[in-house]
């Protein structure tokens, strides 16, 4: 099953891609995700793993996933190596007066679960899209927020240096 | 099989002067329910497959998890909070209170919360009667990790490093009359401080609402049950008497019911370190209580917040 949610953010690639790339950020956008931790030596790039959770329905379902393609400012995928079975991919693509069209694509499923495997792919599909559409929207806002204290900085000629999150993040008392 | 040989954890000879096998190889003497007791006992013990901690299968509950996700969600509108409460590696005690008769969906939404919580790699066993396990069609729970619920299994399945889920209250606490659903009651059975002592693990309490209102519980039925002798024959203490689908009136709850669809929440409690709180020298009452204090409490919140019975 395979969902996808998209949004423009007014702000270049380079600004939206600082915010994906960086493990930190993920538990402050993404929507009902309730883990994002660095699992490997690598906190980013082509390579890196996490360990991730998302909350649907009564269970937190995730695994162990690795970024598997990473195109600068422009795609980044990743695969699991655990758990449910999911691809997920970030498409950044440059619109006029800098912005940026986003799309976030997350594939899911579980192999020989059979006819109730896929039932319950559709029941979670609303849930799971939802948590895209949400993510987006906070990111969007998160994104133009930072955007817009850039732009501020810079008139008052102040260099920016925009807070990250720490590497690793987690919840629910983990 | 030798004489000193074991199935499933439990000695073929359970009461050392050999008066059960007698009882078991000898069902034709007695009154008539004695007799059927007796012959069931038999085929019981029969049925109780061999303890073998590589029977649980992985891949199995990989491809399990969706449908016990559509059961969970759907039907009992399943919670599990707290599960980051449970130590990441190594092994652990999970010790429950128990709830819905011989189904308990409980463990169902507490086992998927698990297993894609800690992902099925996660060695993870659950403790169960031998009659859930020697029941036919219920072989597939051993995939899952259910093991004969015994000392020596459990002891097994820990020093393999793996989480094990233990209910202490068992067929005990399992059919508790509904108007003590929010009471944790393991009937005294200390074996899980034993256990988590002479290991040295952690114990993490869970505890769980809902399951208990499943049904119309009404009687624990043990007098009926002694009357019968299956407490000697099967260990088992109870028999049951409620009111559940599809059946009406249910008395052994044997073949199971239909649950009803009561919003089953269940908490993970931090996880206790005996001889972190209670010293080298733990007196096991004190630690018994101590764990059973916690739990109530929590089951005591965990009622409060509830508004309405099956709904939550």
């Amino acid at each position: 099953m395979r969902v996808q949610a998209n949004i423009d953010i007014a702000a270049p690639p380079a600004t939206v891609w600082e915010f994906i790339v960086d493990p930190g950020r993920y538990l402050h956008f993404m929507a009902g995700v309730t883990r994002w931790e660095v699992a490997g030596d690598d906190a980013t790039g082509l390579g890196a793993r996490y360990r991730t959770l998302m909350r649907v329905g009564s269970a937190e379902v995730g695994g162990l996933i690795e970024v598997v393609e990473w195109d600068e400012e422009c795609d980044l995928a990743w695969s699991s190596v655990t758990g449910v079975d999911q691809r997920g991919r970030w498409r950044l693509r440059a619109r006029a007066d800098d912005h940026t069209h986003v799309e976030l694509r997350l594939a899911y499923g579980v192999a020989g679960s059979g006819i109730l495997g896929w039932v319950a792919e559709q029941v979670a599909a609303p849930t799971v899209r939802g948590h895209l559409r949400r993510s987006l929207q906070q990111l969007k806002r998160q994104v133009e927020h930072e955007q817009l204290r850039r732009q501020a900085a810079a008139r008052r000629g102040v260099t920016s240096g925009g807070a990250t999150g720490a590497s690793t993040s987690t919840s629910n008392g983990s | 099989m030798g004489a000193t040989a074991t199935r499933n954890g439990h000695s073929t000879n359970p009461v050392g002067d050999g008066r059960l096998r007698r009882e078991q190889e000898s069902p034709g003497t007695g009154p008539l329910p004695t007799r059927l007791a007796k012959a069931l006992a038999g085929q019981v013990t029969r049925r109780i497959p061999p303890a073998d901690l590589d029977e649980r299968d992985p891949d199995y509950i990989r491809e399990s998890l969706p449908r016990m996700w559509l059961l969970s969600s759907l039907y009992f509108r399943g919670e599990v909070r707290g599960l980051g409460n449970i130590p990441e590696h190594g092994p652990v005690l999970l010790v429950g209170n128990h709830s819905g008769g011989n189904l308990t969906p409980d463990t169902t939404v507490f086992t998927l919360a698990f297993s894609a919580y800690f992902g099925v790699e996660r060695p993870f066993y659950q403790l169960a009667h031998n009659l859930v396990l020697s029941f036919p069609g219920l072989g597939f729970l051993r995939k899952f990790g259910t093991v004969a619920a015994s000392p020596a299994n459990a002891e097994k399945a820990l020093r393999s490093g793996a989480a094990v889920l233990v209910y202490p209250g068992g067929d005990h606490e399992v059919h508790r009359p509904v108007w003590e659903r929010n009471r944790v009651d393991f009937g005294g059975r200390r074996g899980f401080v034993r256990l988590a002592l002479e290991h040295d693990v952690p114990i993490v309490p869970i505890v769980s609402i809902g399951g208990q209102e499943t049904a119309l519980f009404l009687s624990r039925g043990e007098a009926l049950s002694r009357l019968l002798g299956l407490d000697k024959l099967l260990r088992l203490k109870v028999l049951p008497i409620s009111l559940a689908a599809p059946w009406g009136l249910n008395v052994g709850d044997f073949l199971g019911h239909i649950p009803l669809p009561a919003k089953i929440t269940v908490e993970a409690l931090p996880p206790i370190r005996l001889r972190d709180e209670f010293g080298p020298d733990v007196d096991v009452d004190e630690a018994y209580d101590h764990v059973v204090r916690l739990m109530q409490e929590t089951l005591d919140a965990l009622a409060a917040e509830r508004r309405l019975p099956l709904l939550g």
